[in-house]
């Protein structure tokens, strides 16, 4: 059958405001239970919510980023529902006209770029989180749930892509390259794990050219989740339809541990939020010269650093992606370049052993123990012959657990190369006047023999040879003897 | 405009209370009379005009973005029937 997977995100992130969308509480993440709340985000009688400029600021610069227009004039609305993780019984958020909309982000697929629709960017207040206290630790079967606001009320924008995506695949580079422009816009932590980042998608797969059903799938925490959900449920639905059955259209929850998607069992629910607009709040009128400065303060984006990194240090796609899509380890790259280094070496280093040292110890870029002083003066040691390339991921680290420049350690440990030839010359002169089997089992055309020869070069520098001077100079005095 | 028993039914489903057959005919009737109220002011013609969402005309009131000090947990969690370690404790969800 000819299959056709079309996917749509609704993605949720936190914005990184030191206070909340509409009362003064700290948004820090975490804290004992009701620790930040008052009479506003307790939803108390009689108290009066206030927009955070710096979060309409925000909103309006992700609807920039991301190409949308940006609306003249905006309203909050209210969002009814009876779930006690809002202490107001409804949500402050946007319905009928938001922030701005008609935008679009592009993704680079590596074979082919794929344009994705922004349906919408809007604002909202966060809710509360809910603890469900009973055996399964799930809302289902709990005795009771334990509400803590912290989290209600902050901040959050909304985005809701066009059915555009693909694949899997497609769906988790989208949410990449949307994180990477929040990261570079400053806007969001985009913790993924600790939810300050969330995202929902709708699925179906259609046959022959019609559209199939949509099912909506919840709790993907993360970009990997993410993926294996959907290519689960592309996976699920496919089979139904090849079995002739029906998809049903239905809201089904990601099971990470199972790597499964089960249905919610919820009872028969009419999704009616009764919107409203929110009396308590004054439209929102972006005025042009507003907007204007804030589309003057849009930093350089993530694709437009991607594009620079190649064309500017000549580096290979590949590894440049490593480095935009981790801001900080970008900036950390073009820091250790301005020391005046090889950039694509520079890049090398910073993109694999470096990168690969502070995934291991999850230490952002910015607070690296080698400091881009350090890489710069790595490069600079093989570069010049002083160390290799093996003994340089060894110096780096080391480097890294202890803090010591690498210039220290090598010359600490007496590391340095030996690259002066006429050293070299003389201990493969041993080496041949020491191993005359070797030398004629070489000689008669045993390939293996060059090896042994070759080690024993290295055992008599204590492996300080600079390999490749040793390895030609060896070749050509057995050469000579022949 | 007449409500319908089922509309009644579907209101009180929302909020979540629950009515007797008179009842729902009761407020059935009430409801029904407010919408007839406010189908005279349908009756003028409000092409030309903006939808009102808000009665002043006043915009961008805004705060800056500073944290001022939250209550104490106690004091959050005082006007509350049941709390358990800080936090609000509510009945079974579902």
């Amino acid at each position: 059958m000819d299959f056709e997977t079309i996917i749509g995100l609704e993605i949720h992130a936190e914005l990184s405001t030191k206070s909340k969308m509409f009362c003064g509480c700290s948004t820090v993440f975490g804290g004992e239970p009701n620790t930040k709340t008052c009479p506003v985000c307790l939803g108390h009688p009689g108290t009066l919510p206030v927009a955070n400029r710096k979060a309409i600021e925000y909103a309006i610069l992700l609807g920039l980023a991301l190409n949308c227009e940006i609306a003249e004039r905006s309203i909050f609305h209210r969002k009814n529902y009876f779930y006690p993780d809002m202490p107001k019984n409804y949500q402050i958020s946007q319905y009928d006209i938001p922030l701005s909309r008609n935008g679009f982000l592009e993704i680079d697929m590596g074979e082919y770029k794929r344009r994705v629709g922004i349906i919408r960017v809007h604002l909202e207040e966060d809710t509360g989180k809910s603890i469900h206290v009973g055996e399964s630790g799930r809302i289902h079967g709990a005795e009771r749930s334990l509400e803590d606001f912290n989290r209600a009320g902050i901040p959050l924008v909304e985005i809701v892509t066009e059915p555009d995506l693909r694949s899997p695949e497609e769906a988790r580079n989208f949410m990449m390259e949307l994180r990477a422009v929040l990261e570079y816009l400053g806007i969001s932590d985009c913790k993924m794990e600790e939810g300050s980042l969330r995202c929902d998608a709708n699925i179906s797969v259609g046959v022959g050219g019609s559209r199939g059903t949509k099912v909506e799938i919840k709790n993907m925490n993360s970009f990997r989740a993410l993926q294996r959900a959907l290519s689960f449920e592309e996976k699920r639905q496919r089979d139904v339809l090849l079995k002739g059955g029906i998809v049903t259209q239905e809201t089904r929850h990601w099971d990470e541990a199972a790597g499964i998607t089960h249905a919610l069992r919820t009872k028969e629910e009419a999704f009616d939020y009764r919107y409203f607009p929110e009396p308590d709040l004054v439209p929102i009128e972006p005025d042009p010269p507003w907007v204007e400065e804030l589309r003057r303060s849009l930093p350089e984006m993530p694709a437009e650093r991607l594009r620079r990194f190649i064309s500017e240090y000549g580096l290979p796609k590949d590894i440049a992606k490593v480095l935009v899509y981790d801001k900080k380890l970008g900036n950390f790259y073009e820091e250790t370049v301005r020391k005046g280094e090889n950039p694509i070496e520079i890049a090398k280093w910073v993109a694999g052993d470096l990168a690969g040292l502070l995934n291991e110890a999850s230490i952002d870029a910015d607070l690296s123990p080698v400091r881009p002083g350090g890489v710069s003066e790595l490069v600079h040691l093989v570069e010049s012959g002083v160390i290799s390339g093996r003994m340089a991921k060894d110096v780096l680290k080391e480097a890294f657990e202890s803090g010591e420049s690498p210039r220290q350690i090598v010359s600490r440990k007496g590391l340095s190369q030996i690259a002066d030839s006429n050293e070299i010359l003389a201990i493969v002169k041993q080496v041949i006047k020491e191993n005359p089997q070797a030398v004629s089992d070489y000689l008669d055309g045993k390939e293996q023999a060059l090896k042994y020869l070759m080690g024993q070069v290295m055992k008599l520098t204590r492996g300080k040879a600079n390999p490749k001077m040793a390895s030609e100079m060896l070749v050509e005095a057995l050469k000579m003897r022949e | 405009m007449a409500i319908s028993i089922e509309d009644v039914e579907h209101v009180a489903k929302l909020a979540r209370i629950y009515l007797t057959e008179e009842e729902k005919e009761m407020f059935r009737k009430q409801l029904s009379d407010v919408l007839e109220h406010a189908r005279v002011i349908s009756e003028v013609d409000t092409s030309t005009v903006e939808p009102t969402s808000h009665a002043i005309p006043l915009s961008n009131v805004t705060r800056e973005d500073e944290v001022r000090e939250s209550l104490t947990v106690e004091e959050a969690t005082k006007n509350a029937p049941w709390s358990d370690g800080g936090a609000f404790t509510v009945p079974k969800i579902i």
